[in-house]
């Protein structure tokens, strides 16, 4: 019966090669010298692939010479509100470093993981780099877009992602909707005015109704922000990108600047990507030495350098080379806690299930 | 070998009467393989093109990148795990439900199926309420150190449970089909099991069992859904080949992700190759029996 033969001879090759790829696999990061090599997962958003990548082998370089131990970060990135959800699932992340404070804050409370008390752990609420929102459109500016309010114009189709999945869509919302309120109120300061109440609930439903009319403008929401990014410049939909300011920059060098241009609106959010360690994994682990040596170096000039490179606005700008933190245009930037009185508030009122968003938006209209 | 259905169609000898006008058949024959252009054979040929556009080096270099080998090693070892256990499991449970007789058969072949009728993302959800740090046994897990969800195991699981089907239920109609009066027959003539299983079931089932181990592979090399959920995307680590062809697309990194992608292409050709050999085996086998066992009738037509 030699077709059985053929049979088990596939069989056993199958088999046999399972093992040699396995006996390959897990033990690649092998090497001598110094203490044992040790490695770190850093658990990110979307924006952030380049930035770290560089940022990577700095740091492996530098800890390499100061303390001979060889380390090898590893990268995960997507959606922030995901991956927090994946460290909750047990994702072993021995730093996250994600689009904002709320996803970190769920992950302290809905896991213990994180301590309660990490965004004063580092300095500048545990953000080393800020970024902001910016538009990008068409070459030309054929739909004449130069502000917030051009975005509600009829027949102007906006990109950006879902906020109930995507930080820096979130973000996006939020700009959008404190732009009005700057606008309206002229000063921030009046929102905790209890003087000023009657002026502030007509700023804020005027907020609301821009926004409204802002989504009714979307035709697509993507589940993270490189994937609406794709879907403006790969698949040329719509006339304005939301996106952030690094990922705008990053889109101007890849189209070459011949397809796409940049407008900075007259006012925007100032968006604070925290960083933070997960205190329940590298003690686990027993990576806590590196891992916060690799965080505090984020602060370093090199890491504040190389941020700046990759588009991030330093939170200490004499440390990036002047030419690259030159780039950044000059705007009127309010805070979360200016506008919303910060994340916990911001993400209870607008995106938890039956909040604000979710009364706006209505797919399919 | 008798038992199986066999239907065998010569469409050059069909009499006059039942042809259809030249202009229909051109007709019929121009639209099938415009759309099979147009939906196969262009994304095929885009891929290739894509992935050669920045020259032969370029399109190595990104091959033997760690991550990419990393990718790609996973993949296979995933595949190398989850299709010989689907095969022996396949076999076995085509075994059970086309030999024996017993209560709540249907309801297993019901639940052999599940995997195809659950979408492949809540097949992997459910390994993350399982193994998940909050899952059932996400606890003890931890506690010892164990890994399953966002690790290799955890991709393989997940695999495994997408493969589930594939060669049980290539095998069970076949089976089925074939009854059991053979396996008696070297039952009564004093054959044991497992001779009984090497000499007579296995030889009646060979093609179908390796056109399901086939079609097991393509999906296990191919499957994205459920093993994104539950790899953590943790590059060098837990990617397998599809998720690193996302996570080069989303990079900007078209030239690599097109690299990678033709690799899985290529696996798909070979695994269509393989799956036509097979096919093409199967129908001489038949060929042959049926010379040797009866007689084509004159004219053609349809052989039952």
């Amino acid at each position: 019966m030699k077709p059985v033969y053929c049979l088990s001879v596939v069989a056993f090759t199958l088999i046999a090669g399972a093992f040699l790829a396995g006996c390959g696999g897990p033990s690649g990061s092998g090497g001598t010298g110094g203490a044992a090599p040790i490695e770190l997962l850093n658990v990110s958003y979307d924006p952030t692939r380049e930035l770290y990548q560089e940022f990577n082998t700095a740091f492996a370089k530098q800890w390499k010479e100061k303390t001979g131990q060889e380390v090898t970060i590893r990268q995960s990135h997507g959606g922030s509100g995901k991956q927090a959800r994946a460290v909750i699932d047990g994702l072993e992340a021995d730093v996250v470093t994600l689009a904002l404070a709320y996803d970190i804050d769920a992950i302290a409370e809905k896991s213990k993981l994180v301590a309660p008390d990490w965004r004063t752990r580092l300095r500048h609420n545990s953000a080393p780099y800020t970024s902001t929102i910016v538009f990008l459109v068409r070459k030309g500016n054929p739909k004449n877009i130069h502000d917030w309010a051009d975005l509600v114009q009829p027949g102007i189709e906006v990109i950006t992602p879902n906020p109930k999945t995507s930080g820096g869509a979130r973000w996006n919302y939020l700009a959008a909707w404190g732009w009005v309120l700057q606008k309206e109120l002229d000063d921030l300061a009046k929102l905790k005015d209890p003087s000023q109440a009657e002026a502030v609930k007509q700023a804020q439903d005027k907020a609301r109704a821009f926004v409204s009319t802002l989504y009714h403008n979307v035709p697509v929401l993507d589940s993270g922000a490189r994937a609406s990014t794709t879907t403006f410049t790969q698949r040329g939909i719509g006339d304005v990108l939301l996106a952030w300011e690094n990922e705008a920059f990053l889109c101007l060098n890849e189209a070459g600047g011949d397809a796409i241009e940049l407008v900075v609106p007259s006012a925007t959010i100032l968006a604070e990507p925290p960083v933070a360690l997960v205190d329940g994994v590298v003690d686990r682990r027993g990576t806590r030495a590196v891992a916060q040596a690799y965080l505090e170096n984020l602060y370093s000039p090199e890491g504040q350098r190389i941020a700046a490179r990759h588009y991030y606005r330093p939170v200490e700008p004499d440390k990036a080379d002047p030419q690259d933190a030159a780039r950044f245009p000059k705007v009127s930037l309010f805070t979360i806690d200016d506008a919303f009185g910060g994340w916990t508030d911001a993400q209870k009122t607008h995106f938890s299930d039956g909040g604000v968003f979710d009364q706006i938006y209505k797919p399919g209209k | 070998m008798a038992g199986t259905v066999r239907l065998r169609v010569s469409p050059t000898k069909a009499p006059q009467a039942v042809r259809d006008p030249a202009w229909v058949r051109v007709l019929l024959i121009a639209i099938t393989l415009l759309f099979l252009g147009l939906f196969l054979l262009l994304p095929l040929v885009s891929v290739f093109y894509e992935a050669l556009r920045g020259g032969v080096r370029l399109y190595f270099a990104s091959l033997i990148n760690a991550d990419a080998m990393t990718a790609v090693r996973l993949t296979l070892l995933t595949a190398g795990i989850a299709v010989p256990c689907n095969l022996v499991f396949g076999l076995a449970a085509a075994w059970a439900l086309a030999k024996f007789e017993f209560r709540g058969k249907g309801t297993l072949i019901t639940l052999i199926d599940l995997p195809f009728a659950v979408s492949p993302v809540v097949s992997g959800l459910v390994f993350v309420l399982l193994f998940g740090a909050g899952g059932w046994f996400g606890p003890w897990l931890t506690a010892n150190n164990l890994h399953i969800i966002f690790a290799v195991p955890g991709v393989v699981l997940a695999t495994m449970f997408v493969t589930f089907p594939f060669v049980a239920r290539e095998l069970i109609p076949l089976m089925q089909e074939q009854g059991s009066e053979e396996e008696q027959a070297a039952l009564v003539l004093g054959a044991g099991g497992w001779k009984t299983f090497w000499h007579v079931t296995l030889p009646n089932i060979k093609w179908a069992l390796l056109y399901g181990v086939i079609l097991c592979n393509a999906r296990a090399m191919g499957e994205f859904g459920a093993v994104s959920v539950v790899s953590g995307h943790i590059r060098g680590r837990t990617n397998t080949m599809p998720l690193h062809v996302e996570i080069l697309y989303n990079e900007y990194n078209f030239q690599a992700a097109f690299a990678v992608a033709s690799l899985l292409a290529l696996l798909a050709l070979v695994t269509l190759a393989a799956k036509t050999l097979v096919e093409w085996r199967v129908r001489a086998n038949m060929g042959q029996d049926e010379s040797a066992e009866t007689p084509t009738p004159p004219g053609g037509g349809m052989t039952l």
